[in-house]
């Protein structure tokens, strides 16, 4: 099944964090010279007084929302996910995660898809450095939908949050019944021959892929996490039991993200055979989406593929 | 505001508390068997002048939401400011025996999440900066008069990240933030001059100065060891509008303690037990003989 196209989920973020800004006046907008990239440009159209442009200066960027929050505010830091993440990594750990201060880190564009960037600007490697570090809360959505609620959500958690979002316009997987809820994975299909989890908007090809490998006799269970950390471990040990069997399935490097988290936790509590999938132990280059898509492995047809030779193999 | 129903300490009552708590700090670090005092020493007679006569702060009310703030950056001194948060009542002075040991609230580098007192955690050097201008900033958006005062040390001008920060409080013409740079001309180690053994410092003469003028940062210069100095030009600073102000106080590392004056090797050492006796005499800790050294 081909889901609809909906928006990019930092257009989704720029559209929603403006939307809470009508009501919240603790919220403000921190961004790093990439505001119309980000789509940080839409919430200084709407509140020009609380948007605040720090420059092409990531330390300092973060460390100012740091302060920002200490007077009250809920600073959304609004840049690319490696220059917030890497550049900026001592900032973030000393001023925001250790004192917990509730500083909402936008990191768009993270993934293999960000343009003709390259290496420079693809950071997969995001989610296993936010998710190490202590007090950090990590979100992947899916989609708009869940962009939107999951913004709510992390503005009323008061901690740091690492908010995932991504550059190209994105299938719609939920409908307007869905509700996000922070540290809560959700079944988006089932199927008794093995578990996939997945996140972030790659959830949306792993649900594409499933038909055609339900045409194959393949019937996957397929499990969203959106939230990272705190990892649903509930619902992990749950799947797991179910089938199992599982893999695990993300647009970032099989080290220390989604599939680390899971390969962590069962190994703890439900230990079961854990396959990761996703993208390889390397850095990106540039070149366009489909061509990216299809050399890293993570198409729709290569999830396809490599998901049935996984069962096969079993 | 507190401080204008209070009749505030004299210089000489000024100068008699920056002695009494150079004596704690040098307890402190002995007691610890680690630490650093150089900078400490360097930085406390504006720590005292701040915290008993220009803060405008609530040591029975620590997060009293408009209260001055006050960060230090340059974390590594932080036996400074506990033992001026001590004395001027945010906890018991005999805490400060704590320092540095497990379950302490009293860490090596300060942190807001446990001490009464500490606006901001600090300590990887450059970033309280950025966090005082957070401060600042969202200050000015929430309409709060209060002032952000932050303590930075010379070598730590050296991060890239002060530059960054410089930059965008005075693109925002942040008037409500005095930067203190406590120039105590040494470093932990320092660059080497003709030979390894002659260390030199990061900045000589103006060279301070000028960087922070040419950032658009109105400049002031002080002697951080004269009260009447520090209580003038901080008042100076205060007052200023338009843009923030950096304040150049050229101090002396280890001042107090005749051995340890401008010597980096009293960044982070230890007294031994002579060497404390001589620092508690010089300092006139009763007990330790008179004055001078032994």
């Amino acid at each position: 099944m081909t889901l609809p196209q909906g928006k990019a989920l930092r257009v989704a973020w720029g559209e929603a964090v403006t939307e809470l800004g009508k009501t919240d006046p603790r919220i403000v907008v921190l961004d790093g010279d990439l505001g119309s990239s980000t789509r940080a440009d839409i919430f200084e159209a709407a509140h020009p007084d609380r948007f605040f442009q720090m420059g092409i200066a990531e330390q300092n960027m973060l460390g100012v929302a740091a302060g920002m929050a200490t007077v009250g505010f809920v600073p959304f830091v609004s840049t690319f996910a490696c220059f917030a993440v890497a550049r900026a990594l001592d900032s973030i750990r000393v001023l925001i995660a250790q004192p917990k201060l509730p500083v909402k880190i936008a990191g768009s564009y993270a993934g293999l898809l960000a343009g003709m960037t390259g290496k420079t600007h693809l950071m997969f490697d995001d989610v296993a450095i936010m998710r190490a570090m202590a007090n950090m809360v990590t979100v992947c959505p899916a989609d708009e939908v869940e962009t939107t609620q999951a913004v709510k959500a992390i503005v009323d958690y008061e901690g740091p949050v690492y908010l995932r979002l991504t550059r190209p316009s994105s299938p719609i997987l939920f409908d307007d019944t869905y509700r996000f809820e922070l540290g809560k994975a959700v079944t988006v299909r089932q199927g008794g021959d093995v578990t996939v989890f997945s996140t972030g908007i790659h959830t949306t090809r792993v649900f594409e892929a499933a038909e055609a490998l339900a045409a194959d006799g393949i019937e996957i269970k397929l499990v969203h996490v959106p939230t990272i950390k705190p990892l649903d471990e509930e619902a992990v040990v749950e799947a797991a039991r179910e089938t199992g069997f599982v893999i695990t399935a993300e647009e970032h490097t099989i080290i220390g993200g989604l599939g680390g988290a899971i390969a962590e936790t069962l190994s703890d509590k439900y230990p079961v055979p854990v396959k990761r999938t996703g993208l390889a132990d390397v850095f990106g280059e540039s070149g366009p989406n489909d061509d990216l898509l299809e050399k890293y492995g993570i198409s729709v047809a290569k999830i396809t593929e490599s998901i049935k030779s996984i069962v096969k193999a079993r | 505001m507190s401080n204008d129903t209070l009749a505030g300490p004299d210089v000489a009552e000024l100068e008699d508390l920056a002695r009494r708590a150079r004596i704690n700090i040098i307890k402190s670090i002995a007691h610890a068997d680690g630490g650093h005092l150089g900078g400490p020493l360097s930085a406390i007679d504006m720590l005292i002048a701040l915290y008993f006569s220009v803060l405008d702060i609530r040591p029975e009310e620590p997060r009293w939401p408009d209260r001055d703030r006050f960060v230090l950056s340059k974390g590594h001194s932080s036996i400074a400011l506990y033992t001026t948060l001590a004395m001027r009542g945010f906890f018991p002075v005999e805490e400060l025996s704590t320092f540095d040991s497990i379950d302490s609230r009293l860490q090596g580098h300060p942190d807001m999440t446990l001490t009464p007192g500490v606006d901001m955690s600090s300590g990887s050097l450059g970033l309280g900066f950025s966090g005082g201008l957070g401060i600042a900033l969202g200050a000015r958006a929430a309409g709060k008069a209060f002032t952000t005062y932050i303590m930075l040390g010379d070598g730590e001008c050296n991060e890239g990240s002060v530059w960054e920060g410089a930059h965008a409080a005075s693109r925002y013409g942040l008037d409500n933030v005095v930067a203190i740079i406590d120039h105590n001309k040494l470093q932990q180690f320092g660059w080497h001059g003709d030979t390894v053994a002659e260390r030199l410092p990061s900045y000589t003469g103006s060279q301070l100065a000028d960087r922070w003028a040419a950032f658009d940062w109105k400049v002031l210069e002080m002697d951080g060891h004269d009260m009447t100095d520090i209580l003038e030009t901080v008042t100076t600073a205060k007052a200023h509008r338009g843009g923030p102000v950096a304040i150049i106080a050229h101090t002396v590392k280890g001042k107090g303690v005749s051995f340890m004056e401008g010597n980096y090797k009293w960044h982070a050492r230890v007294p031994n037990a002579e060497e404390f006796a001589i620092a508690m005499a010089e300092l006139g800790e009763p007990g330790y003989g008179q004055g001078g050294a032994a």
